[in-house]
């Protein structure tokens, strides 16, 4: 009966979305009182497993997971959120779940608010109870005050810092007395420093209590100062757990990005150190990926990577000089000044984009695949058209010939090039949009997220097209891309950014450590490349 | 094989197959009733003439990405400004005609590009704001029927001011194109005038679609992301749609005035755009996607039940409202099954 003394214990945890496998043997065991770290990088699997443990409706519309969840030892099949917070699991999000309209009393007691009897529920029955705010609010000040938050609880929430909103979620979660384990998702993600040293205080303070924390996050410094034991997770699989005293943020950055990393190229790194796109101070307002004051030198010839984890602004970089989302600043191509938010003036010049949003910006789904590959060559160059005086039609001989090329050069699987660009697979949406981008023969192309969504095999093939474009025709590519290992892969020098900003610029073989620690931002030392 | 039913019938879309059927019930019993099939032919065929380019001015709407075109009024306006600046120079025959659309044109235009202006400040509503730009065109336009300064005693009232609510246009552009190179089979009448110049209106559009504009604006309509990630100016493209469908819509009227030999002023053109909205979604387009063969089946299949419908009910019913009652019910009946078809885009 050992286990009795774990909270939660989560035991061989699989899971597959479709074929493929995102979790694979994931073990967790949190005692009362303890505070668990749970650490990876963005798609290690930490979503997955705490949508697991809470029983989100999309593991279950997905062909549900394997493996065992004991909740003070006994064994529980968790089919709906209900059930968790039924459970004694209390979640703190990442986005607030709060009503602004409400006052913090009220957001507390959300639904399991206090009832009084009145004259018309005595007749007219239960539901008609009025509430009794002088208990709720009694109730609510000693949650706040368990927090240390002075703040007046019938303040409304709307208008409040962003720090109080996240101690009201903390507050309305141990407020519901059953609670014996709280997870934290990445709360320190939205807040000023100072807030979230606060907060790891009062995460102390909940577990000395004796409620357990589950504390997701992938930033070490925060792991090390508050965390008992640290499990780290890694393309959905479990890399260890370890104690603090074991361990320092040196092997937990290497166990959290460390992998074998396999060049795909053996070329010498680009030479001529001639300098073909100069980006100066941009600044980029593009919702979730701010990019802030970034200044980066391109050389020609070379396969330029940028990297960091999600929102943190590295896929504003391409959007902003392309000029697709607002930004300021300066973008030098050749030594010429380029405006920006522009998109035609830049393609003009021969620059190309291959957006993160295949589907929704890359392609037009319902359209065929040869005419996708030729549209924006022909608005652009005027390409594939036939000129009568001021009026033109297009030329479906040259579009057809283009496309049977690209099929051939790329190796694109379809049907035939009159086939939608909605029924290829994902590999394959990806080398049409390659096509496209070609079809413009830029000397600089942008590539964002380029293997997202692709399965492994593609993948690679992918990676494989771009060193080869960048060898055959000497093309300048900028990637940017969430996994470290496939820029680590290909590229010659990779900027990690960081908050929007470049943290630092690192050579593929320099360590995971400082990659991790780049990443994390607790490491702007510039390493140049 | 059932599957493959089953895929077929989706792909031609079931209202459509209830309005096929519906219409083949109405000529078995127009048959039966002994109502001659020839006549209703020739009037389907001159309804389709009459209301073809108006229907046709959905398309540039919808693939410019502004959708279904309700604000079709306001090109409906420009069309009667056109016919009646021809009647005040006494204009007669196909001078008229052209004179009228001639002169429609650029008023179309221009009231277009600032509708297609107001279009791209209202993205994602454009149907429902155009809906009500087309009613207060209405408005202003029974306003300017009022006081606009044509002095033909032809168009004004006798006594008092102000333009007629009908005016005959007997002698003047009565069924020109309609009786240009008609031909009689028997009882079939086929006005083969306002067809050709349909079908040359429509070859135009047909053209257009695969210039380099059309292209551009057809992407713009498709995915405005896209487009402009391919350095296309979407606003500008919404408004070239725009402007075309304006300019179809008064030449439409035109046409369906020398086919009907009477122009109808006020609230006539209230609700035009709906008709037409519905014969275009009736053929088969959707509010996102639209081309030139939706036009002729759908036209063709919403006037033919309507023709039919009369004679039939009229021999059963002594009191005849039945077309105007299936007129409203399809019309009204398959726009809202067309916006319930909308997705949301992912």
């Amino acid at each position: 009966m050992i286990e009795q003394e774990y909270i939660l214990q989560m035991k061989n945890i699989k899971k597959k979305f479709s074929e493929n496998t995102v979790l694979k043997n994931i073990n967790i065991a949190i005692k009362p009182g303890e505070i668990h770290a749970l650490l990876g990088e963005n798609g290690a699997g930490k979503s997955t497993l705490l949508n697991i443990l809470f029983g989100m409706s999309v593991i279950h519309a997905t062909g549900g997971y394997k493996g065992k969840i004991f909740i003070d030892g006994k064994e529980r099949q968790i089919k709906s959120p209900m059930e968790a917070i039924s459970l004694g699991i209390g979640m703190v999000h990442q986005e607030f779940m709060l009503i602004p309209g409400f006052s913090i009393t009220e957001n507390i007691k959300l639904n399991r608010e206090i009832t009084k009897n009145n004259v018309i529920s005595k007749v007219l029955g239960e539901r008609l109870k009025s509430l009794d705010f002088s208990v709720m609010d009694k109730q609510a000040r000693q949650s706040l005050d368990a927090l240390g938050m002075n703040i007046e609880e019938w303040t409304r929430i709307a208008g409040l810092p962003v720090g109080y909103m996240q101690f009201v979620e903390i507050a309305r979660e141990i407020d519901k007395k059953n609670v014996k384990l709280l997870v934290f998702d990445e709360p320190t993600a939205v807040l000023t420093e100072n807030e979230a040293a606060n907060l790891l205080k009062t995460m102390k303070k909940i577990a000395e209590s004796g409620i357990a924390i589950l504390f997701v996050t992938h930033r070490l410094e925060e792991v090390m100062e508050v965390s008992e034991n640290i499990t780290v997770l890694r393309d959905g699989e479990l890399v260890g757990t370890k104690k603090k005293a074991n361990t320092n943020i040196t092997e937990l950055a290497e166990m959290m990005v460390g992998r074998k990393i396999t060049r795909l190229t053996k070329r010498e790194r680009a030479t001529k150190g001639n300098i073909v796109l100069s980006i100066k101070n941009l600044d980029v307002m593009m919702p979730g990926e701010t990019v802030r004051d970034v200044s980066i030198d391109i050389k020609e010839g070379e396969i330029f990577g940028i990297g960091g984890l999600g929102g943190q602004g590295k896929l504003g970089i391409a959007n902003g000089v392309m000029g697709l989302y607002p930004g300021k600043g300066g973008i030098y191509f050749r030594g010429k000044r380029i405006p920006l938010n522009n998109p035609r003036e830049v393609l003009k010049n021969k620059i190309s984009f291959l957006s993160e949003d295949r589907r929704g910006i890359g392609l037009l789904l319902d359209t065929s695949l040869e005419l996708n590959i030729a549209i924006t060559a022909m608005q652009i160059k005027g390409k594939f058209l036939k000129k009568y005086g001021p009026f033109s039609q297009i030329d479906h001989k040259k579009i057809r010939d283009n496309c049977l090329k690209m099929i051939k050069e790329l190796d694109i699987r379809c049907e035939a090039p009159t086939q939608i660009a909605r029924r290829l697979s994902g590999g394959n949406q990806q080398k049409a949009c390659i096509a496209k981008a070609l079809t413009l023969e830029p000397d600089l192309l942008f590539i964002s997220e380029p293997t997202r969504g692709i399965d492994v095999g593609a993948k690679k093939l992918v990676l494989e097209t771009l060193v080869k474009l960048n060898e055959e025709s000497g093309m300048t590519i900028v990637m940017t891309s969430s996994e470290l290992a496939e820029l680590r892969s290909i590229c010659d020098r990779i900027a990690i950014i960081n908050k929007g900003k470049i943290m630092g610029i690192l050579k593929p073989e320099d360590s995971d450590v400082d990659y991790a620690l780049m990443m994390s931002g607790e490491h702007s030392e510039a390493v140049k490349g | 094989m059932y599957k493959k039913m089953i895929q077929l019938v989706n792909d031609f879309g079931i209202p459509r197959i209830i309005i096929i059927s519906f219409l083949i019930v109405l000529l078995i019993m127009a048959f039966i009733l002994k109502i001659p099939i020839a006549e209703l032919l020739s009037a389907s065929l001159v309804r389709l003439g009459m209301h073809g380019i108006l229907v046709l001015a959905m398309v540039p709407a919808i693939n410019s990405g502004i959708g279904l075109n309700f604000g079709l009024p306001l090109g409906i306006i420009c069309g009667l400004i056109g016919v009646l600046i021809s009647i005040e120079f006494n204009l007669r025959g196909f001078t008229a005609l052209f004179t009228a659309i001639l002169c429609a044109i650029p008023i179309a235009a221009i009231i277009g590009y600032g509708y297609g202006v107001l279009l791209n400040k209202v993205k994602g509503s454009e149907m429902t704001v155009g809906t009500y730009v087309g009613f207060s065109a209405v408005s202003i336009g029974c306003i300017g029927w009022l006081i606009l300064p044509f002095r033909s005693p032809e168009a004004v009232w006798p006594i008092g001011g102000g333009l007629r609510v009908t005016i005959s246009l007997v002698n003047r552009l009565d069924k020109v194109l309609n009786n240009f190179m008609a031909i009689r089979v028997g009882n079939l009448n086929i006005p083969t005038g306002t067809l050709v110049f349909l079908s040359l209106l429509a070859i135009i559009i047909w053209l257009f679609s695969r210039s380099k504009t059309g292209i551009a604006m057809r992407t713009v309509g498709d995915n405005p992301r896209f487009a402009v990630a391919s350095g296309l100016n979407v606003n500008a493209y919404r408004v070239i749609g725009t402007i075309l469908s304006t300019v179809l819509g008064a030449i439409g009227i035109i046409v369906y005035a020398q086919s009907f030999g009477f122009l109808q002023l006020y609230t006539a053109p209230m609700f035009m755009g709906f008709t037409s909205v519905a014969a275009i979604l009736i053929g088969g387009a959707t509010v996102k996607k639209a081309s030139i063969i939706h036009v002729f089946i759908g036209t063709f299949l919403f006037q033919s039940i309507l023709v039919v419908a009369l004679p039939v009910a009229n021999k059963i019913m002594v009191t005849g409202d039945l077309a105007e009652i299936s007129r409203i019910t399809i019309s009204n009946g398959i726009i809202l099954y067309a916006l319930t078809q909308i997705k949301e885009r992912a």
